[in-house]
């Protein structure tokens, strides 16, 4: 078995866990390069089906192909999208001049919580490929999640299931007990859990991953024709572009393999604090 | 191709374990660009001493403690391969979280602290690393520099730790004396040490070897789900599981357990690719079969011949970590591949102090962190393999409420009192002639599946009249049900043998009612003349069609082990068949209207 065959087993493995044991289960998609390749990973396990819906929390920066390129995929694929923002930080003017951290709580953070527990309104795509309000609004018991544990410290100490309890609070200091392929799947009634089905890859696992599989990623991540072009995806705002000339999978991964500059080093909420990720992944941060 | 590793860096508290790591990490270049300087600046500002297990300790709590609370996953290559350190915890608090780490490794570098010597987590982790199946360790011991890179004491520690070893079955590749902080003999030689001319740690890693594949033991899949997406115009039924051992081929027979049920591999299904003949352990399939089966999560399939054992009562190695102590009395869940059943604890062989081999105490109950032998007991038949044959369906863990408190190996099957009925209705089932009728279809035409309502209790009690009334309540609302009575069996198929010949006659019991359900029926049956204890072994032969045991007796007695539900004495059937009706409906096993 080569090393990514052993990686997608493992993550069908989980995917499947996930599928089994919550009925109440949704996928985040933030139409980055790691979710997307969970969204393959998804099709994989259960044949071709995305059998819960993909949720994007949409904080109205994103840059606008990228809002595009998931439509077109949710027809494509037949997938269940449904949209959560949070309309009244906005209507009040939020945006990362009240500071980084604020504005990530606000609209990512914030805006996560209340579309999972189903207290704030969901758009969902029907079959039109139009956004409608959704009318019964569930809470999500299981999120299907694509952190990475090499992104940084405190990702690399998650569980592939981790549960959250009633207040999405992450208590670090006493996770469950994972053992082989049992993990934990019985929950108070009020906790939910976070399921990891990528803990184990690397950025560069991901990229020749999106290269073996041929996997439709946005072009973002290729240079612009400027010379410039996204190594990790955000907010427009937030992101910084990094010099490069890749024009395809293959010369990202020459380039990755070549350097030693952290893959999140062009997301400006990470450089406030030293502990701001621990910080904003204790409150519910992705 | 390149190729990843998993290894666990384990040990007692404060023996540098993350420093380890952390150096590892530094000394190789690996570390990204300013992740050094990062920590460091960061140390300055918060007026820590810089620490290389910094680098590691991410949480704000594990910096402002100096410990390593949750294990964490370090990516780490060497020009051999990739690697995933997991740099798991020493203090015995964090101990489930050791266990976690451990149990995702291949092998496993134990470390020890020169001064200090052989400590409590030094033995507990050596220990469990036996108990989670790794094989490949390298030992560690660590801060040279604190004794003068002294050979005496380095040759003291190894011999008194190998020995240790030893006794749980771990033999150690190699003793590397280093001194993690200065930097010796962890990825480069050591002119502090001209004595030792063994490997370095990298040059330990490395040399792990990869496990071998499991492709050439018995096949296992355990099943993790079956799928049907007719709604979305797909009418495949797909099996989904994990091999864990051996290949499966397009056109086997398998076998379930411990259901028995047969079929043959029709095709095995992927996505976006061409559908191979044949898949190996490791794999995560789908397959398709050619007779129709309804098949339920947690069975393991296998291969007609070489067929996992079934059996109720399982002798373990296990360790706990529950909050609350393990006890016999105690309804647990145990887990084991795909599988979840009712456990208890049989009876306790014994406990011991995994930090202090050889003590071991006569306990009544297992504490937090000991290490038991011990016999479990399930309420259903569970199908497993001792570990040692094929780890992946030896091994369980229990849970207690909502947590995983503890886990372990099997190592045999414990007969029980139908060890030998199971064994024959194994080849019975293997062997039966079929029509073209499935399961499936018929419990769609009729409206239900097969099932058995038994209901137990003294003479005397009115056991037979609630069971009149709930045929007749059951066939009046469209059900096939049919009121067996023990008697009659008695009257026909027993005639040739001696009445008080019990075994016989619960067999014959048994095998009439195994057709009946086999025929899709719901029989409602009263046992009588069989007597009380055998309904367990009734149930072992109509497995696995479900019983529902009801039991007529005093509210005093409570409801005994393996009943659903209790019946006072001599109580008004009609309001007795109403509660017995709600639970069947409940696990529909009635036709709904």
């Amino acid at each position: 078995m080569s090393q990514l065959d052993e990686l997608e087993e493992q993550s069908v493995y989980i995917f499947r866990e996930a599928y089994k044991h919550f009925k109440q289960l949704c996928m985040l998609w933030s139409i980055g390069k790691d979710s997307t390749v969970l969204l393959w990973l998804a099709r994989k396990a259960f044949f071709g089906h995305v059998p819960f819906p993909l949720v994007h929390i949409d904080t109205s920066f994103k840059v606008p192909s990228m809002i595009a390129y998931r439509d077109r995929l949710a027809r494509e694929w037949g997938l269940q999208m449904v949209v959560g923002q949070n309309r009244q930080a906005l209507a009040e003017g939020m945006s990362h001049t009240k500071g980084r951290l604020t504005c990530c709580r606000a609209l990512k953070t914030e805006a996560l919580r209340h579309t999972l527990d189903g207290t704030w309104p969901r758009l969902r795509m029907g079959a039109d490929g139009q956004y409608r309000e959704e009318q019964e609004r569930e809470p999500f018991t299981g999120v299907i999640v694509g952190a990475r544990a090499d992104e940084e410290g405190s990702r690399s100490k998650e569980r592939y299931f981790s549960p959250r309890d009633h207040n999405n609070d992450w208590d670090i200091a006493d996770q469950p007990p994972e053992l082989w392929n049992q993990f934990k799947t019985d929950f108070a009634p009020g906790t939910h859990v976070r399921i990891h089905p990528l803990l184990d890859w690397t950025e560069i696992n991901i990229w020749e991953y999106i290269e073996r599989e041929q996997v439709p990623i946005i072009d973002l991540y290729l240079d612009d024709g400027t010379g410039h072009r996204y190594r990790s995806l955000g907010c427009e705002t937030c992101t910084a572009k990094i010099e490069s000339t890749a024009t395809s999978t293959q010369e990202i991964l020459v380039e990755l393999r070549a350097t030693k500059v952290p893959e999140r080093a062009g997301r400006a909420q990470d450089q406030e604090d030293t502990y701001a990720m621990e910080k904003l992944r204790r409150e519910g941060y992705m | 191709m390149r190729e990843t590793m998993q290894i666990v860096i384990v040990g007692h508290v404060d023996h540098g374990k993350s420093t380890l790591v952390g150096r590892l990490l530094a000394d190789t270049g690996v570390l990204g660009e300013g992740k050094l300087e990062k920590v460091q600046a960061t140390c300055r500002r918060q007026g820590k001493q810089f620490e290389y297990a910094f680098l590691l300790d991410a949480l704000e709590a594990e910096q402002d403690q100096g410990i390593t609370i949750d294990a964490a996953r370090v990516f780490f290559r060497t020009e051999l391969r990739d690697y995933i350190i997991i740099d798991a915890p020493g203090h015995i608090e964090f101990l489930k979280n050791m266990v976690t780490g451990a149990a995702r490794a291949e092998a496993a570098v134990l470390l020890i602290d020169a001064k200090e010597g052989v400590r409590e987590n030094s033995r507990r982790h050596g220990y469990l690393l036996s108990m989670l199946g790794i094989r490949q360790v390298a030992v560690v011991v660590n801060k040279m520099d604190l004794v003068d890179y002294d050979r005496e004491v380095f040759d003291r520690i190894v011999g008194e730790y190998r020995a240790f070893l030893d006794e749980v079955g771990i033999r150690p590749r190699c003793f590397i004396p280093i001194s993690a902080r200065e930097g010796d003999l962890v990825a480069g030689p050591s002119d502090a040490m001209p004595w030792y001319d063994g490997p370095d740690v990298l040059a330990a890693v490395d040399a792990f070897a990869k496990q071998p594949g499991r492709a050439d033991l018995p096949l296992r899949m355990p099943v993790q789900d079956v799928y049907k997406w007719n709604p979305r115009g797909d009418d495949r039924r797909i099996v989904a599981g994990r091999v864990e051992s051996g290949r499966l081929r397009v056109g086997d027979r398998v076998v379930f357990s411990p259901s028995n049920k047969t079929s043959t591999i029709e095709s095995i299904e992927v996505f976006a690719a061409e559908p191979p003949a044949e898949v190996v352990a490791g794999f995560s399939a789908g397959i398709t079969l050619r007779e129709q089966l309804f098949l339920e999560r947690g069975e393991i399939m296998s291969h007609l011949r070489e067929a996992p054992e079934v059996g109720t009562q399982l002798r373990v190695n296990l360790f706990w970590l529950g909050k609350l102590p393990m006890e016999p009395g105690r309804r647990y869940k145990l887990k084991l591949g795909t599988s979840q059943t009712e456990v208890t604890v049989d009876r306790i062989h014994r406990v011991l102090d995994a930090s202090e081999l050889g003590t071991s105490v006569t306990k009544k109950r297992v504490d937090r962190h000991d290490v038991a032998d011990l016999v479990l007991r399930t309420r259903s038949p569970v199908a497993f393999d001792p570990s040692e044959r094929i780890e992946a369906t030896g091994r369980f863990v229990i849970v207690d409420g909502y947590d995983i408190a503890g886990g372990g190996i099997v190592r045999e099957l414990v007969p029980d009192e139908n060890q030998q009925l199971r064994l024959e209705s194994r080849i019975r089932d293997i062997e039966w002639v079929r029509g073209d009728i499935t399961a499936d279809r018929r419990a769609e035409l009729l409206g239900h599946g097969a099932s058995m309502v038994m209901i137990t209790g003294e003479a005397g009690v009115g056991k037979h009249a609630v069971a009149r009334v709930l045929e007749r309540r059951l066939v009046e609302g469209g059900n096939h049900a049919y009121l067996l009575d023990g008697k009659n069996v008695v009257l026909g198929v027993d005639s040739d043998i001696a009445l008080d010949d019990r075994d016989a006659l619960v067999r014959r019991f048994g095998e009439v009612a195994h057709l009946f359900l086999d025929a899709g029926m719901i029989v409602v049956s009263t046992t009588n003349v069989i007597g009380l204890a055998d309904h367990r072994t009734v149930q072992t032969l109509v497995a696995p069609f479900k019983v529902l045991v009801v039991h007529v007796g005093e509210p005093a007695q409570g409801l005994p082990e393996g009943a659903d539900l209790r019946l006072d004495p001599r109580c008004e059937p009609a309001g007795a068949v109403e509660r017995i009706m709600e639970l069947l409906a409940q696990r529909s096993r009635l036709r709904s209207h």
